[in-house]
């Protein structure tokens, strides 16, 4: 299926303009595993008929690793930048498939005065079906074992844990839960710019420990909803030598699938 | 007479006491700069109720959550007794309330009696799950020494304050039944009566004696414990309240926005903008001291009764990391502390470096796992992120990787060197 994306830039070239946004972020934009999840909610907004565009070469980092590193000058800069941009475009509905820039655009923009009505693409794409605009097929995850793993800034700052788990139970698949989850979930050791920099000196690595537990639950395939998770527990899997064996796959990449995209 | 006077010094020594350490933690919370939390008043009194009068985060744990309501129950109810202590005291009589209150006065000792006891059970099993088998993290390096031996007087004190009440109690039936007076009360109060065997055989004038130094014994140790408190962590029994007044209401993933970067940044951005004349440049951006924190950091330093429960769902500490969240709250209020004591430490040392080390700030991954655990909505995350402002901002003093990312994100928006053109890539590929 070939996508149909078109920016912004584009549409407004052409005196149109989209129902929504979707926010692609700089891991989806540049990091090859998360352009899976990034192709995989384009598909899925395609199928459903969804009006939306990007930014593309218009979108910049939401700021928020600078800002949780401390520096709130450049993250200012960014949302300053990226508020002007997307008030010039006059959007108002986001779609973002990352919960640090959801969580960003959500929570610290409109502070800055962009006030958007922002979505994680977990609860897009749950709305999508609860408005019979999209269906999932199931199938192919028919009896496989799937652990969910709640990102911090989708679960515990944000509260979501209902879209992804209602996204899940659909694929026809065994839902299992980690003793650490929802508001308990443990990190996966990305945030806050870790993932940038190397870890002080410990005894251990917080998403080898983190894909143990995932391991643990019998799991063919750990669901996450986060690009930064995504990397780490794709690491963790490996490190314990469970890769080939068990898939780290976003939700949107799950479903997707189920529905042969 | 004289017992009334000795009494009453004893209880103006103790107020003024307590009134004494209240100052001086107002002078600590001082030290702050606000907090701007007087906003949304109606919810901030609703979280109080749910959060700290309704103990709402305990769940979690139900039989610390359980073993704690005991505690803070009768701690709370039989505090009502004191009411009597004091009329008692200072009157010069004795069990006043009990011929007005009549039956109902050997309900409400029944009741009291069983809450005491309850209270000195749930303390045991504190003291056993502190020192024989309990959970890590009352067992953790964060509390070696002072903190340690803090939690055990509590505990202790807490035993002490309820057995005199009971045995008090008991020695006062058995004085009644010994003397052949007519009994005030047809039988013993539920758990007095079944500490009688005690008390068989002892004299009149023993058994009174005895009842005596009890009441006073509750009386003064209540006293005591009142001025322990404010140097204890178990001041949280006062301060919980008011800490959980002063909660972050803003969403949780929301770090407020500095104005005047805003303004110096709109200034960049539009030649036109003016900035507003009034506008205060900030003496320092971030924290580096405890004068830099808000108010709300340094209440919830002293609110802080170090249970740990952050420093459990901690990934960095669980992970064998150097940072402890509880540890950030504990260093916060000793350097508060610190600079009440005045001298060269104050003026001298900061809360960076010298009490909190750059290499635990920098091992947070603001998962705000710590943030959900507290039980009276304690943020250590906002005193992390304030020390690791200040280290960006004015020091530069980011890991090298850190700032290569910074860097990134300046020149190309993206935490990696790839270039802003090449975003919308994807879509052919």
């Amino acid at each position: 299926m070939s996508l149909n994306v078109p920016t912004m830039a584009e549409l407004a070239a052409r005196g149109e303009s989209a129902e929504v946004l979707f926010w692609v972020g700089c891991a989806g934009s540049f990091d090859e595993r998360a352009k899976k999840v990034t192709k995989a909610v384009a598909k899925l907004l395609n199928q459903a008929g969804v009006s939306f565009a990007v930014l593309g070469a218009e979108e910049s980092c939401t700021g928020d690793p600078a800002r949780r590193a401390g520096n709130e000058f450049l993250f200012q800069m960014q949302a300053l930048t990226n508020i002007e941009v997307l008030n010039g475009y006059g959007v108002q509905k986001i779609v973002a498939a990352c919960p640090h820039c959801f969580n960003t655009l959500k929570n610290e923009y409109p502070e800055l005065g962009g006030s958007y009505e922002v979505f994680h693409h977990s609860q897009f794409i749950e709305q999508l079906l609860r408005d019979g605009r999209l269906r999932v097929e199931g199938g192919s995850f028919k009896g496989k074992r799937i652990v969910f793993h709640d990102p911090c800034y989708l679960g515990r700052v944000n509260g979501e844990y209902e879209a992804p788990r209602a996204l899940l139970e659909k694929l026809d698949a065994e839902i299992h839960e980690m003793k650490r989850s929802k508001k308990n979930g443990f990190c996966c050791g990305a945030g806050g710019a870790q993932i940038f920099k190397e870890p002080e000196a410990g005894t251990a690595e917080v998403h080898h420990v983190r894909a143990e537990e995932a391991l643990a639950t019998g799991a063919d395939v750990i669901a996450v909803g986060c690009p930064f998770c995504k990397l780490m527990l794709t690491d963790g899997v490996t490190h314990h030598g469970k890769e080939g064996q068990v898939q780290v796959l976003d939700i949107a990449e799950a479903i997707a699938t189920a529905n042969e995209l | 007479m004289i017992s009334s006077i000795v009494f009453s010094a004893v209880l103006a020594a103790g107020v003024a006491g307590f009134t004494y350490q209240v100052r001086r933690l107002r002078r600590g919370l001082a030290l702050a700069r606000p907090s701007g939390r007087h906003d949304r008043t109606s919810e901030r009194w609703a979280t109080m109720a749910r959060v700290a009068l309704g103990q709402g985060k305990m769940g979690p744990r139900p039989l610390a959550a359980a073993m704690h309501l005991i505690v803070y129950v009768g701690f709370v109810l039989i505090n009502v007794e004191v009411l009597e202590i004091l009329l008692d005291g200072v009157l010069g009589t004795h069990r006043l309330l009990r011929a007005p209150l009549g039956s109902f006065y050997d309900g409400l000792m029944n009741f009291f009696e069983v809450l005491g006891f309850l209270v000195i059970v749930a303390c045991v099993v504190f003291l056993g799950r502190r020192l024989v088998a309990g959970p890590e993290r009352l067992k953790h390096p964060d509390l070696a020494g002072w903190p340690q031996r803090d939690a055990v007087n509590i505990l202790v004190i807490e035993i002490v304050l309820m057995s005199a009440l009971l045995l008090m109690n008991a020695a006062e039936y058995q004085h009644q039944v010994a003397s052949n007076e007519q009994l005030v009360t047809s039988s013993p109060w539920w758990i007095s009566g079944l500490l009688l065997p005690l008390f068989r055989g002892w004299s009149t004038s023993a058994l009174s004696a005895f009842a005596t130094s009890m009441w006073w014994l509750h009386f003064v140790g209540i006293l005591a414990f009142l001025n322990y408190l404010p140097r204890s962590k178990h001041f949280h029994i006062i301060l919980a309240f008011p800490n959980v007044w002063y909660s972050k209401l803003a969403p949780r993933g929301q770090i407020p926005a500095m104005n005047s970067v805003t303004t110096e940044i709109k200034a960049m951005m539009d030649p036109s903008f003016v900035p507003d004349p009034n506008a205060v440049p900030p003496a320092r951006f971030g924290a580096k001291d405890v004068h830099d924190l808000h108010f709300a950091n340094l209440l919830n330093a002293y609110s802080c009764t170090e249970c740990g429960r952050c420093t459990s769902e901690c990934p960095a500490n669980q992970t064998g990391k150097k940072l402890s969240p509880r540890r950030i709250m504990m260093a916060t209020r000793d350097r508060v502390d610190e600079v009440l004591a005045g001298g060269e430490s104050a003026t001298q040392k900061t809360l960076l470096d010298d009490w909190i080390s750059r290499e635990e700030l920098w091992a947070c991954t603001t998962c705000n796992a710590c943030v959900e655990a507290c039980p009276v909505n304690i943020d250590p995350l906002d005193i992390i992120l304030q020390m690791r402002q200040y280290l960006v901002m004015e020091e530069s003093a980011a890991p090298s990787t850190v700032n290569v990312a910074m860097g990134n994100i300046e020149n190309n928006a993206a935490p990696w060197a790839y270039p802003q053109a090449d975003r919308g890539n994807w879509i052919q590929s």
